[in-house]
């Protein structure tokens, strides 16, 4: 019978990153991703976990250890979020250029300025074009089960690219939750053997990594990132069937409620996905005919799944818990937008743009993000292209 | 130490750096200290170094090679130390030799954005070996000044003006600043002195934990000097005391390497160098002074730490 | 030139496989002068050897003894340094005729 405690998501993180067989863990202290570090550090003082422990200067120096250490083919771990991620964020590109499978949690919070610790989802997403592969989990069940898929399609060697598992700040980093564990045994039959590079650094076969690739061949090489990109497509869904099978808990690309029939389907990152599935389920029971749809895996964008679950609606409303200054939408919006540019039946499509810096989405909210999608359903007209939920004018 | 010859060429020629370089010259020389049972992970920070011997599809480095970012060989070092010895641990090393891991970055590269993730490094006990090759400015973005740019030194950043004639500042002590972290050992060299140079890498190699080597080194390109002029510019920083050679042992012991009793005068140095130029003009005898007696204060002050710490022991590992 | 490679034909993540691979690169067409010994001064000393930037000095050993300096032309870009270091003056730089 496999064991069951309860964990914060940071915990969580740390217990999943443990039976993961991890060689060299680097990781700087932020708010709310702290406890991550320290459950960890303990692990590795008492013996219980056998890897080192890199006590870097600084996130940019946490990224660069973990990167050059996973060219050994060793298993890496590192976390951070928000500004850490920022100051990460020169490496994130080296390390997804130089195909190093690290695995790293981001506990979402805003960024600075004003200084903020609480969650929404402009650290991650403003890397989200650094070729990383993002899941975002809805509760802490799934951001244990996520450590084991980061690595099982991170190391993938069709895919060898590096991923990142994001959990809100405090909702699930703090949160204490039921997560049933894997066992050892099934945890380490279901990880990819080691080493995790296919090219691990050795004085037999000295090979240069980090070269200089000038006009005449960058693009290649940025080609076999987006190729990969394409592969992990297919990795991610049997990766995710795959821990279906050992762990006795569904995955799939998103977790979708009620949506076969509905006319507004509401479609969110983290967190408030189960905030949204509440209240679409006690909508349903007064007869309105509305959906709910958390997306685990935001990098790769999975379209022509999201295409398929999403083309009965009227509306789909995209939930960013980001701005992106100056655009025409958030992100989210703006990926489901183009996804069905090219539809035959298009639904109409809009923003909500909610809980900056952690403000709470509260289930009132919740109820009229869902109407308002009805009126659109109805009236078959975007009033405003974003809507700001929960902001003082 | 072990000189027999040859020694295995560990970089490859056909790589593009300038006739002359001294980079190229000192990585050779460090190369040579690597005994027959030993290799090494170098990793580099971006700059000249890694530049020309990297340019895709080839590679120089006969050697495995990382290099990741500008600012950060001393962490990337880190890793690779850290994965490697895990890996041992675990069995999962497959190595006949034993592996060292040496971090070669260029003066910027350590005195300016490399310095924060270079003190991490050091302070964390890594077993490793840092080289600076100090070419005094970043020359491979086109001879800006750094940190480490001396006095009066035209870059393309401290242009010689008629208001300000080349950089107003001094360079940092770096060999200070590395040993005020207690490491094993610290040393400076100059590629003029093959020998010297050879032995501390030796040394740096055998140290129980982080050494860092602090190299002077000519750069015809962007020191405006004849690229036949490389080693007999790099001979001249020591007999100049501009660049006197010494060791630091845990931040305490100083040793004078190659003793200077009987300077030469500091125009022969600088006037070899076309960025010195303008220290040759009669108007600029008092700042040509003034860098003489930093240069002079400097080696007193490390003979008066040589004497005052001489009877501190030398640990066994010392002995090459 | 060698032909340019299409991105499924090469390693992934800008790792180059052949070690020291720039040896095959001619960088001796950068020369003006080249370096000459003269075998007869030569005590085969070995101190051009470790001051050659560009590895371009070979030495052929013999029981541990050098027997042998030569240049690599191949490689030898023509610093002359070598001929500045040599301490019986066995190297000259001489014109390159091409
Ligand atoms: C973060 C970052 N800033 C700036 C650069 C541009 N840059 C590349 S190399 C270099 C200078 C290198 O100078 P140094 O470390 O002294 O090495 P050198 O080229 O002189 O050998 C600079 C400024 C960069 N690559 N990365
Ligand atoms: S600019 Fe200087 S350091 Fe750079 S390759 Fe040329 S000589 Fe070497
Ligand atoms: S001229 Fe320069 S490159 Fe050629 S062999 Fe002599 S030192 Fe080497
Ligand atoms: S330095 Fe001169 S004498 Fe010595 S080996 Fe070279 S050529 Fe011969
Ligand atoms: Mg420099």
């Amino acid at each position: 019978m496999a064991k069951v405690i309860g964990l914060t998501g940071d915990e969580a993180v740390a217990y999943a990153v443990k039976q993961c067989d991890v060689d060299v863990i680097a990781a700087y202290p932020i708010t709310p991703q702290t406890v991550i570090v320290e459950t960890l550090g303990e692990f590795v003082a008492n013996g219980e976990l056998d890897a080192e422990m890199v006590h870097v200067e600084s996130e940019h120096s946490a990224l660069s250890v973990v990167t050059a250490a996973a060219l050994t083919g060793a298993r890496v771990f590192t976390a951070t979020c928000s500004q850490g991620l920022a100051l990460m964020f020169e490496i994130l590109y080296i390390t997804s250029g130089v195909r190093a499978p690290v695995v790293m949690a981001v506990a979402n919070r805003a960024l600075s300025a004003p200084i903020n610790i609480h969650a929404d989802h402009s650290d991650s997403m403003g890397a989200r074009d650094s070729g990383w592969i993002q899941l975002y989990a809805e509760n802490v069940q799934e951001v244990y089960d996520m450590i084991f898929m980061a690595y099982k399609i991170a190391e993938n060697r069709d895919v060898l690219l590096p991923t990142m598992v994001c959990l809100d700040g405090f909702t699930l980093t703090h949160t204490l939750e039921r997560v049933e564990m894997l066992d050892d045994e099934v945890a380490k039959k279901y990880l990819p053997p080691k080493p995790t590079y296919p090219y691990p650094i050795s004085a037999e076969k000295p090979a240069t990594y980090g070269s200089l690739a000038l006009p005449d061949y960058y693009f290649e090489f940025k080609m076999q990132q987006q190729d990969a990109m394409n592969k992990a497509k297919e990795v991610i869904p049997k990766a995710m069937e795959e821990f279906s099978k050992v762990s006795g808990r569904e995955y799939d690309q998103f977790k979708a409620y009620a949506i076969e029939d509905a006319d507004v389907i509401t479609v969110a990152l983290g967190s408030t996905g189960g905030t949204m599935r509440s209240v679409a389920r006690e909508l349903r029971k007064q007869g309105y005919k509305v959906g709910s749809l958390t997306l685990r895996v935001y990098r790769p964008f999975p379209a022509e799944a999201l295409m398929e679950a999403l083309s009965g609606a009227k509306v789909i409303l995209a939930m960013d818990r980001t701005l992106s200054f100056g655009a025409i939408g958030g992100p989210l919006f703006e990926d489901l937008r183009t996804l069905f540019y090219d539809a035959e039946k298009r639904p109409l499509i809009a923003d909500i743009v909610y809980g900056l810096g952690g403000r709470d989405l509260t289930p009132a909210e919740a109820k009229a993000i869902f109407k308002y999608g009805l009126e659109i359903a109805k009236s078959g007209r975007i009033p405003e292209l974003v809507k700001y939920v929960g902001v003082r004018e | 130490m072990s000189i027999s010859l040859p020694k295995p060429e560990y970089l490859a020629p056909g790589h593009a750096a300038c006739q002359g370089c001294g980079a190229t010259l000192i990585v050779r020389q460090v190369l040579m200290a690597l005994e027959p049972d030993e290799a090494a992970v170098i990793v580099t920070a971006t700059g000249c170094l890694e530049v020309v011997t990297t340019i895709y599809p080839r590679t120089s480095w006969r050697l495995p090679f990382v290099h990741l970012a500008f600012e950060n060989a001393a962490a990337a070092a880190s890793g690779i130390e850290t994965a490697l010895k895990v890996l041992k641990r675990k069995g999962l090393l497959k190595e006949k030799k034993k592996m060292h891991v040496i971090a070669i970055a260029g003066d910027g590269g350590t005195f300016d954005i490399g310095l924060q993730a270079l003190s991490g490094a050091l302070e964390r006990g890594h077993k490793f070996v840092y080289i600076c090759y100090d070419n005094e400015a970043y020359m491979n973005t086109g001879i800006q000044r750094s940190g480490a740019t001396p006095y009066r030194a035209w870059t393309t950043t401290t242009p010689v003006g008629k208001k300000i004639p080349g950089k107003p500042q001094f360079k940092k002590n770096l060999a200070g600043i590395a040993a005020a972290h207690e490491i094993p050992y610290v040393a400076t060299a100059s590629p003029g002195y093959h020998v010297d140079l050879i032995r501390k890498v030796r040394r740096a190699l055998n140290a129980p934990g982080p050494a860092l080597l602090h190299i002077i080194c000519p750069c015809p390109t962007g020191w405006r000097h004849d690229p036949s002029k490389t080693v007999e510019i790099a001979r001249l920083a020591v007999q100049t005391r501009f660049f006197p050679l010494y060791e630091i042992l845990y931040g305490r012991k100083y040793i004078i390497t190659m003793p200077v009793p009987k300077p030469l005068p500091i125009i022969d140095y600088l006037k070899l160098q076309g960025r010195y130029a303008h220290l040759l003009r009669p108007e600029m005898k008092g700042e040509v002074e003034k860098l003489e007696k930093a240069v002079n204060d400097f080696y007193k002050w490390l003979e008066r730490m040589a004497e005052a710490t001489k009877d501190i022991p030398l640990p066994s590992w010392y002995h090459v | 030139m060698s032909k340019l490679l299409g991105w499924r034909k090469i390693p992934i993540g800008t790792i180059i496989l052949e070690a020291g691979s720039t040896f095959e690169v001619r960088t001796g067409d950068w020369r003006t002068f080249k370096p000459v010994i003269d075998h007869n001064k030569c005590t085969r000393c070995g101190l051009c050897y470790y001051y050659c930037p560009d590895g371009s000095i070979t030495l052929e050993v013999k029981d541990g003894k050098i027997v042998k300096v030569d240049i690599d032309y191949y490689h030898c870009k023509g610093c002359a340094i070598c001929e500045g270091i040599c301490p019986v003056k066995a190297i000259t730089m001489v014109e390159e005729v091409k």
